[in-house]
């Protein structure tokens, strides 16, 4: 199969090819090379799949049923910061529900969807484990807690004044 | 560090690092060159996550900036439990807890504290209801009841240091089954102590061991399960971050004890810090001998690597565990066979949860019958509880099997915050149910637990309240197993969503009582049919509150009402015309143009157009505006 890298940086395929070299010799690598492959793309469109698929000798529809079985994986292109709502029992008897809600009204998109400009994603977890700060939202893996609503469109400006937009 | 040739080597090894912390055990440093003061930062998720790091930073620069830093060591460790508080930090050897410390504490704890001798008071816990500052964890409510086992050094060493490990006894059970005992006695010893898996259905860990001696393979594998999947349950998290080389020990007891040489630990890709410290502590237990061939010259081999999971709440069940380390899509298998018979790659495995195994090392270096010495008949040894909720003091909580819930909740937990009244408490996670307060009293272990219609899972505890909808508790965690279904077998698949569809229903007011039996007829089909524990448990959130909180499925179906005021479709906002003063600061914030009015007269709500957001009761300064 020929290669479709397109619009993709060749540098990442080669740091793709790095990857897969490392696990070539282990059994049942596949799920360690997907977390690296989209740690290097940011998320894993069906180029990479393909390309993994043939590297790695293994059907492109396996390595999709793979991608689409676990919550982790992304076909989707994330904004450059994800706001992930954490929805564990803590959090959500605390009103995490309600923090998703105002997220989704200031930002003006549901879950799992990203803002046209590229900027934003909602996502939504399951208990980050930080429950003695529930309700939590994380943003690009950095923690805030003890949120309530009035408090998102705080949270929302101070990325776009940094991002000054 | 030398590679450790001996289990005489690591005895020796154990007393000269010990000597190297004895200021943590209130001592004099054993030596002039080492520091008279040990502060011990919290580096565990939970204060990470409130910025005990730049306080560690701080404090580091702080110390060098005033020629302290060889007079006074700074130690990150693992969570202390009490997560509420965090950051939390401990001075030693006079073990001085703080609490809530942020960088600008850092200067003032320097000056008043390391330099001069004194407390800092404001730091110090208040003990609630005494009016006194504990001077120490040990005047500390939250900390008097708990009996730490597998959270032991967890607080207590630099997680990322195997020396520290090492002092505190790592890899002395090792030691003491490699060249003390057979296969077979290390087998007898942990059935005698009693242990069964923390991880859920609490079968006993000695014959898990058992069944796969039993089977003969050239191959064979020991797997942790450190996928803590349960919304709300973080123990395991903690011990990986706080003493993961008790879980590389415990590994090799258990590859000893079966006749496997190499391990996997399955851990959440969720818990980067917990993947971390694992790593750190592989290569240093390599690195001293203690991994790899040839340990402490025994000859016994053995080895471990990580695999991280992908977000699937199923891959906490055993079989889909071992598939997903496969690498494939992680789906249940059916047992029999079960995994000591064909497990990874259809070999001989045992899986063991995190705390299950943190427990191991202690059965061998104090004898499986101290172990079993605590607890009761039926459930050995303490059990860590992650207490969440409505509850005052959130934390990981760590007491024997035979608590009860009551001295949980209000002596270690401090009690329901607010002045609320307390309702119920949800074990088990997705898996288990809710006890009323009328169980205030049981005493906690495997057993009771499932009598009185919940079951203990990994140890989550979460408190709720009279605010809390017993109803939409239930739909909450349907909406996770139904979420989380693989969709392997129907009766998860599809009825977990039939479930879901009815308590949405009766959650929107358009229930009626054949949904009930509906629900109760599923439920019955879904626990007998469904492949996996997963679909197996997923009724018994409803069950649960069926069975102690039937009323408030009846006032959502007959009544129309939610009697917490929190199912939104079933609530009325009115206006009190008596206590209305015409304001109208409600009217202007309804997004929707819903009330309306005249200045100074009495408002009211149009419900028809009402969407229920609640602006206005937060506006209403006079208390005039009700829902229910």
């Amino acid at each position: 199969m020929a290669c479709t890298c397109g619009g993709h940086n060749e540098a990442l395929f080669a740091q793709l090819d790095n990857v897969i070299e490392q696990h070539k010799d282990q059994r049942g690598s596949l799920i360690s090379v997907l977390h690296k492959a989209q740690g290097i793309f940011g998320y894993l469109p069906e180029e990479v799949q393909a390309y993994i698929a043939e590297k790695m000798d293994i059907p492109l529809s396996e390595i999709y049923g793979v991608v689409t079985f676990y919550a982790l994986f992304t076909m989707n292109k994330k904004g450059k910061y994800t706001f992930n709502v954490c929805l564990g029992t803590a959090c959500y008897v605390k009103g995490s529900g309600k923090l998703l809600e105002k997220l989704q009204e200031e930002l003006g998109i549901g879950v799992g969807e990203t803002t046209e400009d590229g900027m934003f994603s909602i996502e939504c977890c399951r208990c980050v484990g930080a429950c003695g700060l529930a309700p939590v939202i994380t943003i690009n893996d950095k923690v805030h807690g003890h949120l309530v609503p009035e408090d998102i469109p705080a949270l929302i400006a101070e990325i776009k004044a940094a991002e000054q937009i | 560090m030398n590679k450790i040739k001996s289990f005489e080597e690591l005895k020796a090894l154990q007393a000269a690092e010990r000597a190297k912390i004895a200021v943590r055990d209130g001592q004099a440093p054993g030596s002039a060159n080492l520091a008279r003061h040990h502060v011990m930062i919290c580096a565990g998720t939970g204060c990470s996550s409130s910025n005990s790091m730049l306080v560690k930073e701080a404090l580091i620069k702080q110390l060098a900036e005033a020629g302290l830093d060889k007079e006074i060591d700074v130690v990150q460790t693992g969570c202390f439990g009490f997560c509420s508080l965090g950051p939390i930090m401990v001075v030693y050897p006079e073990g001085t807890f703080y609490h809530h410390v942020k960088v600008e504490d850092v200067a003032e704890i320097v000056e008043t504290h390391l330099k001069g001798g004194q407390l800092v008071e404001r730091l110090l816990y208040d003990i609630p209801g005494q009016n006194k500052k504990a001077p120490d964890m040990s005047h500390i409510p939250f900390f008097q009841k708990q009996k730490r086992v597998a959270l032991r050094n967890c607080g207590t060493i630099d997680p990322e240091n195997i020396g520290e490990a090492i002092a505190h006894d790592a890899y002395q059970g090792l030691g003491k089954a490699l060249t003390e005992m057979t296969p077979a006695e290390v087998i007898a010893e942990v059935e005698k102590s009693g242990i069964r898996g923390r991880g859920g259905a609490g079968f006993p860990t000695g014959k898990k061991w058992k069944f796969a001696a039993g089977y003969q393979s050239a191959e064979k594998y020991v797997v942790v399960n450190a996928d803590e999947g349960d919304p709300g349950a973080f123990m395991d998290r903690s011990v990986l971050e706080g003493d993961p080389h008790s879980i590389l020990e415990a590994m090799a007891i258990g590859g000893y004890a079966i006749g496997a040489t190499h391990g996997f630990i399955y851990v959440r890709a969720e818990y980067p810090i917990a993947v971390h410290r694992l790593e750190v502590a592989i290569a240093q237990a390599r690195e001293v001998g203690l991994l790899g061939e040839n340990i402490m010259g025994t000859g016994f081999n053995f080895d471990i690597d990580i695999r991280l999971g992908a977000g699937a709440f199923v891959c906490g069940e055993e079989t889909a565990l071992l598939t997903s380390v496969e690498g494939k899509r992680g789906e249940p298998r059916p047992r029999p066979p079960f995994p000591a018979e064909k497990g990874l790659w259809g070999v001989p495995t045992f899986v063991n949860n995190v705390e299950t195994l943190a427990n191991i090392p202690v059965i061998f270096t104090k004898g499986g019958e101290a172990f079993a010495s605590i607890g009761t008949a039926g459930s050995k040894g303490t059990k860590v509880f992650a207490m969440a909720g409505k509850v005052n003091n959130i934390g990981l909580v760590e007491v024997p099997m035979g608590t009860t819930l009551r001295e949980m909740i209000y002596d270690i937990g401090g009690g329901i915050p607010d002045g609320k009244a307390f309702k119920a408490a949800q074990t088990g996670g997705p898996s288990g149910g809710c006890l009323p307060a009328s169980a205030l009293d049981t005493e906690i272990d495997f057993d009771t637990l499932v009598a009185a219609g919940s079951m203990m899972g990994s140890g989550g505890l979460i408190v709720l309240d009279e605010t809390t909808c017993m109803v939409d508790i239930a739909k909450f965690y349907l909406e996770f197993t139904q979420d989380e279904s693989c969709g392997k077998c129907p009766p998860c698949r599809i009825g977990t969503k039939r479930m879901l569809e009815i308590l949405d229903k009766i959650t929107r007011g358009e229930g009626t009582m054949e949904d009930i039996d509906n629900l109760e007829t599923l439920a019955s089909t879904i626990s007998s049919s469904a492949l996996c524990a997963l679909g197996q448990t997923a009724p018994n959130p409803i069950l649960a509150t069926l069975k102690f909180f039937r009323e408030e499925y009846e006032a959502h179906i007959i009544d129309k009402k939610c009697p917490a005021g929190v199912c939104k479709s079933l609530l009325q906002y009115q206006i009190d015309p008596e206590k209305c003063k015409g304001c109208t600061a409600c009217a202007r914030n309804c997004p929707v143009g819903a009330i309306s009015g005249t200045v100074r007269e009495p408002h009211t709500i149009d419900t028809s157009k009402c969407i229920k957001c609640g602006s206005c009761i937060e506006k209403c300064r006079f208390g005039a505006i009700s829902r229910g």
